[in-house]
Parts: structure tokens; sequence; C-alpha cells
């Protein structure tokens, strides 16, 4: 045994040095440290830089929704494996482990809800389950939502945070962008708003879909909101990226957004937003 | 789905096909023919190779692409040029020509012929102008009541900053919401790589077709190998997994029919490879005619909607 073994010191002398792992509670941007009860009363904001740490969708719905007027929809749609798919691990067990890990069914949370006394219904993503990934599931509880926003009359509020189309389900991940397109138009032809909030990251197939049709959009400070991440248009096509290359800043001064608003703001802008609409 | 019944749904969606009115000018006898030897091929566990041998006739250098289809399928071809706003992207070519006698709307990808033409033309990957270029021919053909006929042929939307900037998200969004309010018939057909979201954009079809040899997928073969094996050269192996063939894309259900090549692939005989396609396309478009447009659009609407497969 010990005459086999390998000087991994030479092999790894050119490596890079190991990525610190930062604590989730931890800013990445000035690395100020917080306690999970702390990040609860800033609505995961950084008091001092004003980084918005990822926010997950029952915190959202906790906080946008009023007291007790959520009643959430469609808890029993979960992702089923077509394609029997396999890359390092099965599909079925990276689906399980999701649910264990996060408490939630699917990447996205729907329901009926009232925001400042105004019914809505409401569809959060939340990017701890998969990446936020769009699959079959997704596409299905997100086109539900608007047909629940259609049976009952209401806006629909839809929070976006995504890694984009889920590859695991091949091709019909891809059928989700023209399903959800399909939900939003017969929403709008019912004469309904949809507002979107574009959180980090709204990227790829979410962007290229439902995300991109709101009537009113906003983004939070900082998120990256890009059909393709700067990583694979730097591979592809070796330009030199702009410093805020695919950031919300970016997209408002290209003329994607309405408004990039930090949470303080968001629930007022919301509800007035929902005034002007009623 | 265990193998047996894989292999049942497979059947199933084989003897509806040679009942397909669809297919019937390609001679569907020869069509199912072909699909049954494939599902010899997928029962003797050879998908891998299989697969891979379409992704690699779809993009094929010598393979018709959409300019090659008009050339022999169309009449009258007058290309309109420019989205009216920014630029006149090559990537995808919009135009108005005579198909059988009616005037239809023709949107395509198109790659190039030689090094210049690629370039030009961002071997088939449109910026977010090509699609309001797309946008713009589609109000044509909704105003007039003329047919819009689709031909699918991008690696994917152009990854590029000026089309980030653009908005290449927003653009293909709005170019699918486009297709699902017209109420004219609408034809398209994956003639080579129908990859991801540039693919999709002007995909949202009454009947989509899919080339024998074509391939129609969410992220080419080198992405998902690079994201899911961290490895583009597990290409193959994510082909396998993903199946971005036209006959498991029927069995999914996402495409409504197959078009058969010319023996051996389309590149082999361009004339051959446009008669079939313009015979499926004229039927396709024969069948959706005499619907009232509300209803084509309702029908089309509640297709899509019904993608997907879940628990």
């Amino acid at each position: 045994m010990s005459e086999a073994r390998i000087d991994v010191q030479v092999e790894h002398k050119h490596a890079p040095p190991p990525v610190e792992k930062k604590h989730p509670n931890t800013c990445p941007k000035c690395g100020s440290h917080y306690r999970d009860d702390e990040l609860e009363q800033t609505l995961w904001v950084c008091g001092h830089c004003g980084h918005h740490f990822p926010m997950r969708a029952r915190a959202r719905i906790d906080w946008y929704a009023d007291d007790g007027s959520f009643l959430e929809e469609a808890t029993e749609v979960r992702s089923d494996d077509p394609l029997d798919f396999f890359d390092l691990r099965p599909y079925a067990e990276r689906l399980a482990e999701a649910e264990l890990n996060t408490g939630l069914g699917e990447a996205v949370v729907i329901g009926q809800a009232t925001i400042g006394g105004h019914p809505v219904e409401l569809a959060v993503m939340d990017f701890s389950f998969m990446g936020g990934s769009m699959g079959s599931a997704v596409g299905e509880k997100f086109s539900r939502a608007c047909d629940s926003a259609i049976d009952r009359g209401v806006p629909l509020v839809s929070v976006t945070s995504s890694g984009g189309a889920r590859m695991q389900e091949g091709i019909l991940s891809l059928m989700q962008l023209p399903k959800t397109v399909c939900a939003v138009e017969d929403l709008h032809d019912a004469r309904l708003p949809m507002l979107t909030v574009m959180a980090h990251p709204t990227t790829a197939g979410v962007l290229a879909s439902f995300a991109s049709l709101g009537d009113v959009t906003i983004a939070e400070p900082g998120a990256l909101i890009a059909f393709t991440g700067p990583r694979v248009v730097q591979q592809t096509t070796r330009e030199r990226l702009p410093d805020d290359f695919g950031l919300a800043e970016q997209n408002l001064r290209f003329g994607h957004l309405d408004a990039i608003l930090p949470r303080s703001e968001q629930l007022e802008h919301l509800s007035r937003l929902l005034r002007l609409f009623a | 789905m265990t193998d047996r019944d894989h292999e049942l749904t497979l059947r199933q969606r084989l003897s509806g096909l040679s009942r397909l009115p669809l297919l019937r000018g390609v001679r569907v006898d020869g069509e199912a023919d072909r699909l049954r030897a494939q599902l010899v091929r997928l029962n003797a566990d050879t998908t891998d190779e299989t697969i891979w041998h379409s992704v690699e006739l779809a993009r094929h250098v010598d393979r018709p692409y959409t300019m090659d289809y008009v050339a022999r399928m169309l009449d009258d071809w007058v290309e309109l040029h420019g989205d009216r706003g920014r630029a006149d992207d090559g990537a995808l070519v919009t135009g108005l020509a005579q198909l059988d006698g009616r005037t239809v709307v023709l949107l395509g990808h198109q790659k190039g012929r030689d090094v210049k033409e690629r370039l030009d033309r961002q071997f088939g990957m449109a910026y977010p102008e090509g699609y309001h270029k797309a946008m713009r021919v589609m109000e044509i053909a909704e105003r007039f009541g003329f047919p819009v006929i689709s031909l699918i042929d991008t690696p994917g939307a152009y990854p590029g900053v000026a089309a980030e900037q653009h908005g290449q998200g927003g653009a293909i969004a709005r170019s699918q919401a486009e297709m699902a309010r017209l109420t004219v018939p609408t034809v398209a057909c994956v003639i080579g790589e129908g990859g991801s979201g540039g693919a999709v954009a002007i995909a949202v079809a009454d009947r989509v077709l899919m080339q024998e040899n074509a391939i129609y997928s969410v992220i080419t073969p080198e992405g998902c190998a690079a994201i899911l094996w961290r490895d583009a050269g597990e290409a193959k192996k994510a082909a396998a997994a993903f199946k971005p063939d036209a006959l498991h894309c029927l069995e999914l259900g996402v495409i409504d029919g197959v078009v058969a090549e010319p023996a051996g692939g389309a590149q082999l005989d361009h004339d051959e490879a446009a008669r079939l396609l313009k015979a499926a396309l004229v039927e396709s478009l024969e069948e959706l005619e005499d619907t009232p447009g509300e209803e084509l659009r309702r029908r089309r609407r509640a297709k899509f909607r019904g993608m997907g497969v879940f628990a």
C-alpha cells in the first residue's frame, strides 16, 4: 500500500488555490456576517453594503402577502423523470434530495393572496431547488397560476429566480418556454396584468419566456439578468465583458426594466401598481 | 417508465403514424418502415450511436439550409430585410413567396456555406434583431392572412455582449408570444439543428415537424456535457441522455410529425429533400386552412399548454 502512494503534492502544484467557501450568512461583497434572525429582520439585505442575499420563496411570500392571506395551490404537482435521465447522478435522486433540502415540492410556489388588501395570484420561484430550473412541473405550476388569476379576475405577481430550463428533462423542459408564454397570453387576453419581480439570477429559459412578458418589470439590485451568462459569453466569443455585464443595472440602462428596487421599497411599489391596475 | 411501457408507447406512436394523413404525401409506408427500423435499433440498445448519428447528420456541412429549400420549394421569392429598428440579421431570413399557389410568409435560420458567409450569418445564431425582424414579418402575415412557414436550423441564439445588451431573452419571449397570438395557419419544421431558445422562438406553430435526421434540444450536447458532466468531450453521452432525435421528440409529443429525407440523409440529394419537405408543408397547410383563425389560436395554445410530463 505505502509503495503505491502517489506524490499528490506535485500534481497539485499548479492547481488554483481552493476557493474559500464562505458561510451563506457572510456578505460576499463586504464580508459582514449576520445571524439568521438579523438577516430575517432586514429582509436578507446586508445592513452595511445593501447586498441582497438570496431570499427563499416561503420567506418572500410571508413578506409580500398580507398576514394569513396566502392559500397555496397545486401543492401536489411534482416532477417526473420521463427520460430516465442519468448524468453523474440520477435525476430522480437529485429531485428527492432537493425536496428534502428545501422542503419544497418544486422550484416554484403558487397560490392566492392579498397584497396591501388587493387580491392577487402569486408565483414565486426558489433558486435553492435545483437552481430554480424550469422543468415540466414548474411550467405546469406557473400556467396554473395564470389560470387561477383568470378564474378570479386578479393580477398575477411573479417573482423569478432561475438558472434556466432543467436539462434533465431534455426537450420537454424547452417546451415549457412556449407553454408558459401561452399561459401569459391567456392572462393578457383576459385583460389581467402580470407584475414581474426579477431576483438574482433570472437567466436563460425563464428570461426567454414568461419572465420577460410582465406588463411591469422590476428587478432587485445586482441581480444577474441574462439569456446567456457572462462565463459562457466570454468562453464562446472571447469578447471583453463590461464590468456590469448582464446585471440589473445594465438591463435598466438598455431599456429592459422599468425599475430596480431594493427590497425595502418593493412592497409599497407593488401596492401602488396594484391600485393603478385595479 | 419501464422498458416494456416505453416500447409500448413507441409502438402506439408508430401505429398512429401510419394513419397520419399529414404524412401521406411523403410516402408514409416508407417512413413508417424507417421508423420501425429505428425502433429495432432502439431495442437493440445502441441509442448512443443512433442518436449521435442524427446529431452529425443534422450538422452536416452539405445539409440543405433554408435558402436551398427556398430556391427549390417556393416561387416568386421576395426577401424582406431589417427589423425597422437597428439592423438586418443575416442569421434569420424572412420573406414572401408562393408555396403551391398561395402566398406565404417564410421565416428561417440561415447558416453559411463558405467561411465568409458563415461569419456574416453568425453560423445561424440570430441576434435579438433577427427575432424582431421575424415579429415584424409575422405582423404582415396576420394583417393579410398569409400562412407562416418557419424553418428552424440554429445551434442557438447568439451568445454575445451586444446580443445581451439588445435583449436576447426578451426578444425570444416576445417572438413566441407573437406566434401564440397569430390567427393564421402556422407550420414549423426543424430542418437541421433545433437549438434551444433560439429555435423555439419561431417554433410555436400549429404543426411542428422535424426532418428525420434533425435534432431538437434544450441545449447543445456539448453544452449539456460541459455543465452536467463537467466535460464538453462527453457530448455523445449527453446526447444519448437527453435524446434530441426526431423519433424521441415525436414520442414525447413535442412534434406532430416526422418528414422523411432521401435515404442516407438530406445532404445527399437536396432536390429530393426539398420535394419531400414541400409535400409535408403543403399537406399540413391544407389540413389547417379550413379552420377559423380564433380556433387555430385556441388549439395552438392548448397544444403547447399540454406539453410536459409531471407527477
